[in-house]
C-alpha cells in the first residue's frame, strides 16, 4: 500500500495541514484477506455476499415454510415482493408464458437487490455487486439460460434464426443487420448487463465516499467546518438517491432478464 | 491526436489522467437521450393514465441501454490512467 493508497479517515489528515486531499479511487476497492484458505482469499465483498445470500434464504425460509391461506405479517411483505416480480415484471413482459422463470426473476431481483444494498448499510457499506464478477456471474447465468430456451424452443435453425434474422425486411438489408443482431444477442447483451450494473454501484460507492471523505478531510478549523456541513448534507441525499438507485438497478436487471427472455420465447416465423 | 490532447493539457497545467475528460464527453449523448426519454415518458402518460405501468416499464428499458454508454465511459475512464 503506497502513500497515496490511503482515505482521509486513515491518516487522519485535515484540510490546512498541508498534506493534500486523499482521494478515493480504484484502490478503494480492495480489501485485505481476512483469512486465506489455499489459493483463495476470504475478504469483506466475500464475506458480505455470504451474509446476504443467508439473509435472504432465511427471510424467505420464514415466511414460506408453512404457508398459510390468511396470511402473517412476514409472509404478507413475502408475498407482496414475489407478486411485485410476478405482476410487474414477468406477466407484463412475458405474459403467460413467464410463468415457469418468474423463481429465477424473483432471486435474481432479491439478490442483486440486497447485494446493492449493502452499500448503505451501517459497518458493511460496500456494494457487493461493485466487484465486478458477481455482475459478471449473474449475467452469465441469464445468458446461460435465455440461449437454452431459445434454443429449446425454436430448434437449433430456428434459434440462429431468432437470434440473428429479425423477420419481415427486405432481404438486401439482412446483409448488414444480421451481423449486427448476433454481435449485439450473444456477445453485447451479457456485456452491457454485467457493465450496467457494476458501473453503477461502483460510481455510488465512489460518489459516497468521496462525500464522506471530503467531509472528514474538511473538519477541524472554523472555515473548514463550514465547507463540510454541505459535504456531509450532500453525502445524506446522495444516500438517499443510492437507495433509489440500487432499487432501480435490481428492477432493471430482473426487466432486461425477462426481455431477453421473452425474445427468446418468440416462435420463429 | 491524444498526443496533441497530453501536450495541451500539460502546457495549460491540468494534470492527472485525462480519461475522466474522455468520461465528460461520453455523458453528453446519453445525458440527451435520457432526456428525451424520460421527456417523452412522462408526456406519453399524461395522455394516456391508464398505459402508465406499461410505458414506465418501456421507459426503464430504454433508459437502461441509454445510459450503458455512459457508463462505459465511466468504466474507461479508470481503465487506463
Amino acid at each position: 500500500m503506497s502513500n497515496e493508497e490511503v482515505l482521509a479517515f486513515e491518516t487522519d489528515c485535515h484540510l490546512f495541514q498541508d498534506c493534500g486531499f486523499p482521494a478515493p479511487s480504484v484502490w478503494s476497492f480492495l480489501f485485505e484477506p481476512i483469512f486465506t484458505v489455499g489459493p483463495i482469499e476470504f475478504n469483506k465483498i466475500m464475506l458480505l455476499a455470504l451474509l446476504g445470500t443467508a439473509l435472504i434464504l432465511t427471510f424467505f425460509w420464514a415466511a414460506f415454510a408453512n404457508p398459510k391461506v390468511v396470511p402473517g405479517k412476514l409472509q404478507m411483505v413475502a408475498e407482496a415482493g414475489y407478486d411485485f416480480v410476478r405482476r410487474g415484471v414477468a406477466r407484463e413482459i412475458m405474459g403467460k408464458k413467464g410463468e415457469p422463470f418468474v423463481p429465477l426473476l424473483v432471486s435474481l431481483f432479491f439478490f442483486v437487490w440486497v447485494m446493492n444494498i449493502w452499500a448503505v448499510i451501517p459497518f458493511a457499506q460496500f456494494p457487493v455487486t461493485s466487484a465486478i464478477a458477481f455482475p459478471a456471474v449473474l449475467a452469465a447465468v441469464v445468458w446461460v439460460t435465455y440461449m437454452t430456451v431459445t434454443f429449446r424452443t425454436n430448434g437449433f435453425v430456428g434459434g440462429i434464426r431468432n437470434l440473428c434474422v429479425p423477420s419481415g425486411l427486405p432481404k438486401p438489408i439482412y446483409v448488414i443487420l444480421t451481423p449486427i443482431e448476433f454481435f449485439s444477442n450473444v456477445i453485447l447483451r451479457p456485456f452491457t448487463l454485467t457493465v450496467r450494473l457494476f458501473a453503477n454501484m461502483f460510481a455510488g460507492h465512489l460518489l459516497l465516499l468521496l462525500f464522506i471523505t471530503a467531509t472528514w478531510y474538511m473538519l477541524g478549523t472554523l472555515g473548514g467546518t463550514l465547507y463540510a456541513i454541505p459535504a456531509f448534507v450532500f453525502a445524506l441525499i446522495l444516500t438517499g438517491f443510492e437507495l433509489f438507485i440500487q432499487a432501480l438497478q435490481a428492477y432493471v436487471f430482473v426487466v432486461l432478464t425477462a426481455n431477453y427472455l421473452s425474445q427468446a420465447l418468440e416462435e420463429a416465423h | 491526436m491524444s498526443a496533441a490532447f497530453e501536450t495541451l493539457a500539460a502546457a495549460s497545467g491540468i494534470k492527472g489522467s485525462l480519461n475522466t475528460i474522455g468520461f465528460g464527453l461520453a455523458a453528453i449523448g446519453p445525458g440527451i437521450g435520457v432526456g428525451i426519454v424520460f421527456g417523452n415518458g412522462v408526456q406519453a402518460m399524461a395522455r394516456q393514465p391508464e398505459a402508465a405501468g406499461l410505458i414506465r416499464t418501456n421507459m426503464l428499458l430504454g433508459f437502461a441501454v441509454i445510459e450503458a454508454l455512459a457508463l462505459m465511459g465511466f468504466v474507461l475512464a479508470f481503465a487506463n490512467p
